[in-house]
């Protein structure tokens, strides 16, 4: 069985630093595959890579069996990759459910034509995106944002409005880049169960994370990385035992 | 709620075929008709220069180059060769979209001041040319242009039409044209907008990146959207060709086009209804200071600041914004 994403020997140098260096690893569908590290080693910019916003020095990533190279962001959304970020990117000159809607993008039909005469197979099309990020937006938690603007949102309901944008793509596998920062012991709580109904669905979830609690309790896999280079991959219960792992976090 | 949002959208488009019908009961001369018409002609230019600059967060600093190119295009189509008048506008327009597609491609890779710069040249380039093809242009005398026909039937602002039974002037069939000329500019603007292609093209404003990992081809959408308002330039440039009857290398000039942006800016940029009353203000302003001439371009400068500074979010926005806090403060003292 082929992965679903797949790196081999992913290099990334900014001028002399080496932020991330001979990466290899694969994720298969349907897991939940978690990339931890302390700050600095690298996650974000692993991310970046894989989700075409970067172009690495070196090395390739492969999804469904195809390479990646020279593939542009929305390209690779077409293929189903879609993700959240760290510093999140909301479009804060529209409505909240515009924002979801936007990940509705490449399942709508409409063409200039269609759009400038406002013709009635344009505004089925609208009707079924609005209804379907209503829903989405209800599933990650924050239904009641429906009709507000998106700079109404605080900050955790941004987060999950982000995720549900990414869920409207209907994504094969989705990047979370630290969708726990900044959310308290409860909504992070909730966050740990939004992310188990989306893997429960199927979709493949590849995650950045500090919260080790909620690393540890839903992640299949886990990829440790220190200094851009791989420390160590394997289950939860082989990354808590590994010597290495425990020396570069505890200190040992 | 989603038709709720409907109908409010096509509430603005009513309000202002409202006013366009009412108005000519405050217009007393064919002066008042000829700055309205202009006025007309203008605003559709802003609401599609509007698109690119409110909405796709993209600036042009070389709109009136499009507009320049439309209106001489026209002008040399039917005036040099007898072309008839609507088939000049569209040959004219496909030609400005393919300009604006070409020059766009690169130009639009670019970010905030060399944006701005890119497209500054853009403009200046085409008032170069268009001062200095003498024997196309008439170079900077300008030249005259034929008044727009349809199908043999003229409308010339000097001339005598009948409408329904109803005698009225040149002007006023002017008048007339251009408002429904504006009113179909609008409706296609906020249609665009409304759709999922606008949504594409405000994500591009709100966080390119963001839209580009659900799939947007921002690349695409922005040189989409750049076209489409170089058409609109282009069309009304075309139709105040004919309307003035005369054209010079200023209607493709850098003034112009800062005027174009002023108008956007002192508007509300992103808000189609605030454009058009930012183009309205900016027409009178002249008409008001007429005294201060010389000082046209540094009142222009000084809208602009302190427009940036005061009320960033434009004219109609602003004081909607007011109207609707008062009315919700009453609203809100009686309850």
């Amino acid at each position: 069985m082929t992965a679903l994403v797949e790196v081999k020997g992913l290099d990334k140098a900014f001028g002399g630093v080496h932020a991330v260096e001979g990466v290899s690893f694969a994720v298969e569908a349907g897991q939940v595959y978690s990339v931890i590290g302390p700050n600095g080693a690298g996650k974000t910019t692993l991310f970046n890579l894989i989700t075409g916003l970067y172009i690495p020095t070196k090395g390739e990533i492969l999804l469904n069996g195809e390479s990646t190279a020279r593939l542009e962001p929305n390209q690779l959304a077409e293929r189903g990759m879609c993700r959240t970020f760290q510093q999140m990117q909301i479009c804060m000159n529209m409505t909240a459910i515009e924002n979801v809607m936007l990940g509705r993008h490449l399942q709508l039909k409409s063409n200039l034509f269609t759009t400038l005469f406002r013709l009635p197979a344009l505004r089925r099309d609208e009707e079924s995106a609005y209804k379907r990020a209503a829903e989405l937006m209800e599933y990650v938690g924050c239904g009641e944002y429906v009709g507000a603007e998106a700079s109404a949102m605080s900050y955790g309901a941004l987060k999950r409005l982000e995720i549900a944008r990414a869920l409207a793509a209907d994504p094969k596998v989705i990047l979370l880049d630290e969708p726990a920062a900044g959310l308290n012991a409860t909504e992070t709580a909730a966050l740990e169960d939004l992310i188990r109904k989306i893997a429960d669905q199927g979709v493949t979830v590849m995650l950045v994370e500090h919260d080790m609690k909620l690393v540890m309790g839903i992640s299949d896999r886990l990829l440790v990385l220190n200094y851009g280079r791989v420390l160590a991959e394997g289950t939860p219960e082989e990354i808590r035992q590994n010597p290495d792992v425990i020396a570069a976090y505890l200190g040992g | 709620m989603l038709n709720r949002f409907m109908q409010s959208r096509l509430r603005g488009l009513m309000i202002l075929a409202l006013i366009l019908i009412i108005l000519p009961a405050f217009l007393g001369n064919p002066f008042h008709y000829e700055l309205v018409t202009q006025m007309a002609i203008i605003a559709a230019t802003v609401v599609g220069l509007n698109l690119l600059v409110g909405f796709a967060g993209q600036i042009s600093l070389g709109h009136a180059g499009f507009f320049g190119l439309g209106a001489y295009f026209s002008g040399i189509a039917t005036g040099t060769y007898g072309w008839p008048s609507v088939p000049a506008l569209l040959v004219g327009a496909i030609l400005v979209a393919l300009i604006a597609w070409i020059v766009g491609r690169p130009i639009l890779r670019l970010k905030g001041h060399y944006l701005s710069m890119a497209t500054l040249a853009v403009g200046f380039i085409i008032a170069i040319i268009l001062n200095n093809e003498r024997a196309l242009t008439g170079g900077p005398d300008g030249m005259p242009v034929p008044a727009f026909e349809v199908f043999g039937w003229e409308l010339s602002a000097f001339g005598r039409y009948s409408l329904f039974g109803l005698e009225i002037e040149g002007f006023q069939a002017w008048y007339i044209f251009a408002s429904v000329v504006l009113l179909v500019a609008v409706w296609f603007a906020l249609n665009l907008i409304e759709s999922p292609i606008g949504r594409a093209l405000r994500s591009v404003h709100g966080s390119e990146v963001a839209a580009s990992v659900v799939g947007v081809n921002t690349a695409k959408y922005k040189s989409l959207v750049f076209v489409i308002s170089a058409i609109y330039a282009s069309l009304m440039g075309g139709l105040y060709a004919h309307f003035q009857g005369f054209i010079t290398p200023a209607v493709a000039s850098f003034e112009f086009s800062i005027l174009f942006i002023t108008m956007v800016v002192l508007g509300g940029m992103g808000s189609t209804f605030g454009v058009i009353l930012g183009a309205v203000v900016l027409k009178l302003l002249p008409q008001v200071l007429a005294d201060f001439q010389e000082l046209e371009t540094v009142m222009f400068g000084l809208i602009l600041m302190l427009t940036m500074i005061f009320m960033p979010k434009g004219l109609l926005p602003t004081l909607t914004a007011i109207v609707s806090k008062r009315m919700r403060k009453k609203a809100g003292g009686e309850a």
